[in-house]
């Protein structure tokens, strides 16, 4: 079967849930007959009608609000922000709503959600629409996060994610929307909190989310030529956290590198590293690195936007690094 | 409204009265921790509309909410336990009295954040129908929500969907310790902005509950019907301060005098007087009342202290608080 890219596998995903599912619809700006300002709601509309595919006015509040009453009324909400960036307009229903109401009514109600938001930089967009802020939902517990690296993957965490009965923020990176990859069968699942090993080494494990999962891969390739053997972790899930896949391939390489998108200040890869410090501390023969985005607001132009995010140089660098223990 | 149902509505008044002074006594006897925010005064808005709504309807409330939660079913039992932080409490006491929920009858939570609430509640609204159900949202807020993005993003969205939610704003002239007439620009705070959204609007004496009941009875037909959302503002007075930190000497006497002469248990008292219910009815309702919160105060009381196992229970819909392998 013919490959799809990363765009096209969102709207594939979720047209496969909604096919399904009656009560999986869907709402954000410009989803409807403008197919999404990222195009990955194209067709949607066309198949599933106005009646389940809903633009919205500029009002995340109001997304995302009204995507939570209807999940604790019998809907399954499926509901974009455009640009991760904006998710702060809209952060009370992420941070003190949505994540929380569960718990506090002592269990009565669920939120069978899914924000998707487009993350992540590389594109030139400027400060307010480059940022990867997926360490935002990282600090607020009761919600699950996904941070896909494969269009297979799209779809089969997209199945999940759209399935959980827990609410699930599903960040779609905007780097990756044009890369492509296999086309998943009909009926392809991949439960949320499973790491993948996705490719297999003997020196330095290197764990990585969304787009630092081809840059590890690459980084992988250009290292094998030195004759570093890097193992690469795609940890696809942020919550839950798979540690086990993580401490697993330690044992295998005894040295870690986290490479991670976010701001190095508060970043995902500190909790990584702070497991691994507490529990697999045995494990290491070497410090351990993380590649993280600078603690800087990230500028416009290319060659400045590199100097503060991951790249394959920082990250072979830092590999190179502990190769060297 | 013919004196039997009437009756019955005093009856309800009069129980959230006495259990909100028992929830008073016992917040001063150092019983109830945290703090609370007393509805005494406007139980006619809850009474009265609940009185007009069907079962399968939808309840948002704010944390000003006890009245909210006992005119939907909550027991004066399950919510002063939940105050003391009893095992019985209606949120296992795990939310408090800022969050009391009762989601078997459609009273789908209390929110702490002002104006929060809004959205959800269009969102069980577009929910309603999607699903095709003749049911119907409200959410009840305070005069301070009225200048928050949410209520403004919750009210367009509600008009430009033609969805199936009442606004009922209990306007009791104060946002926390400020007058809600030296931060709003018009005089009738949620009213007075209807307009702006093509939302028809009244303000009603909120203190009477057959003018309550009436208002809400007619904006529900309105919703069921699908003619959209109504704003119905409800002008009321707390006897209380906002919280229990606040004695509310803001407040001139000379207001203060006039709005107790004019509460709503004396209203419906006199109501009741002219449709020619005699005072040993009304004294047998007071006296219900009183037996039915005094039993629940006991039980409170007695009631176990929460196992402690529960802090890690509720927070995803497993039941569970696991984050990570």
């Amino acid at each position: 079967m013919a490959d799809l890219t990363y765009r096209e596998a969102v709207a594939e995903g979720i047209a496969r849930e909604m096919r399904r599912d009656p009560t999986v619809v869907c709402l954000g700006e410009d989803i409807g007959p403008a197919e999404g300002v990222f195009k990955t709601t194209v067709g949607l509309f066309n198949e599933f009608g106005p009646e389940r595919i809903w633009d919205t006015p500029i009002s995340e509040q109001a997304i995302v609000g009204a995507a939570m009453g209807a999940a604790m009324t019998g809907l399954r909400p499926v509901a974009e922000i455009m640009f991760s960036d904006f998710l702060a307009c809209c952060w009370d229903y992420l941070a003190n709503e949505i994540p929380k109401v569960r718990y506090m009514t002592g269990g009565q109600v669920t939120v069978p959600l899914v924000v998707r938001p487009a993350n992540g930089g590389g594109l030139g967009f400027g400060a307010q629409h480059s940022q990867a802020v997926e360490n935002w939902a990282f600090t607020v517990p009761g919600l699950k996060i996904v941070a896909p690296s494969t269009p297979a993957d799209v779809i089969g965490l997209m199945a999940a994610a759209i399935r959980s009965d827990d609410p699930v923020v599903f960040f779609e990176h905007k780097g990756l929307f044009a890369s492509s990859g296999p086309r998943p069968p009909e009926g392809h699942v991949v439960e949320l909190g499973q790491a993948a090993v996705v490719r297999e080494g003997s020196d330095v494990t290197v764990v990585a989310l969304a787009s630092t999962v081809p840059m590890a891969l690459a980084a992988a390739d250009q290292l094998s030529t030195e004759d570093i053997s890097v193992e690469v972790v795609d940890l696809r899930c942020l919550i839950p956290l798979d540690m086990r896949t993580v401490l697993a391939s330690l044992e295998r390489t005894s040295k870690l590198v986290v490479v991670e998108e976010n701001p190095y200040q508060g970043g995902w890869g500190a909790t990584v590293v702070s497991i691994v410090a507490d529990e697999g501390f045995q494990l290491l023969d070497a410090p351990i690195k993380r590649v993280a985005g600078a603690n800087v607001p990230l500028p416009f132009a290319d060659d400045l936007e590199k100097q503060v995010i991951p790249t394959v140089d920082k990250l072979t660098d830092a590999v190179r690094a502990l190769a060297a223990y | 409204m013919d004196s039997d149902q009437l009756l019955v509505l005093y009856g309800q008044m009069a129980v959230i009265r006495r259990t909100e002074k028992a929830a008073y006594d016992m917040f001063m006897a150092g019983l109830v921790k945290g703090t609370t925010h007393l509805a005494s005064g406007q139980e006619a808005v809850a009474v009265g509309a609940s009185a007009a709504l069907h079962p399968d309807d939808y309840v948002f409330a704010t944390y000003r909410g006890h009245h909210h939660a006992m005119a939907r079913g909550a027991t004066p039992e399950e919510c002063l336990a939940e105050l003391m932080s009893r095992a019985t409490g209606l949120c296992k006491a795990k939310g408090g009295s800022m969050h009391l929920t009762k989601a078997v009858s459609g009273m789908l939570g209390s929110y702490a954040i002002v104006g929060s609430h809004l959205p959800m509640a269009a969102g069980a609204a577009w929910s309603a129908k999607l699903r095709g159900t003749d049911q119907v949202a409200v959410a009840f807020f305070g005069d301070g929500a009225t200048n928050i993005g949410a209520f403004h993003e919750a009210l367009n969205l509600a008009a430009v969907w033609k969805l199936p939610v009442l606004f009922v704003c209990e306007n009791n002239l104060y946002m926390e310790y400020t007058p809600i007439s030296a931060v709003t620009p018009v005089p009738n705070p949620a009213a007075d902005r209807a307009g702006a959204y093509g939302i028809p609007a009244e303000v009603i004496d909120g203190n009477d509950v057959v003018v309550v009941y009436e208002a809400v009875s007619k904006a529900a037909e309105r919703a069921r019907a699908g003619e959209g959302p109504t704003i119905v503002e409800a002008q009321t007075y707390r006897h209380y301060g906002h919280s229990r930190a606040d004695p509310a000497k803001y407040r001139p006497a000379e207001e203060v005098e006039r709005w107790m002469k004019h509460d709503p248990l004396d209203i419906a008292r006199a109501r009741l007087e002219a449709l020619g219910v005699d005072q040993e009815a009304i004294a047998g309702a007071d006296a219900e009342a009183k037996r039915i919160v005094d039993e629940a105060v006991d039980a409170a009381k007695n009631a176990p202290a929460p196992d402690l196992a529960e802090a890690f229970t509720d927070v995803w819909a497993d039941g569970g608080a696991a984050w990570r392998t």
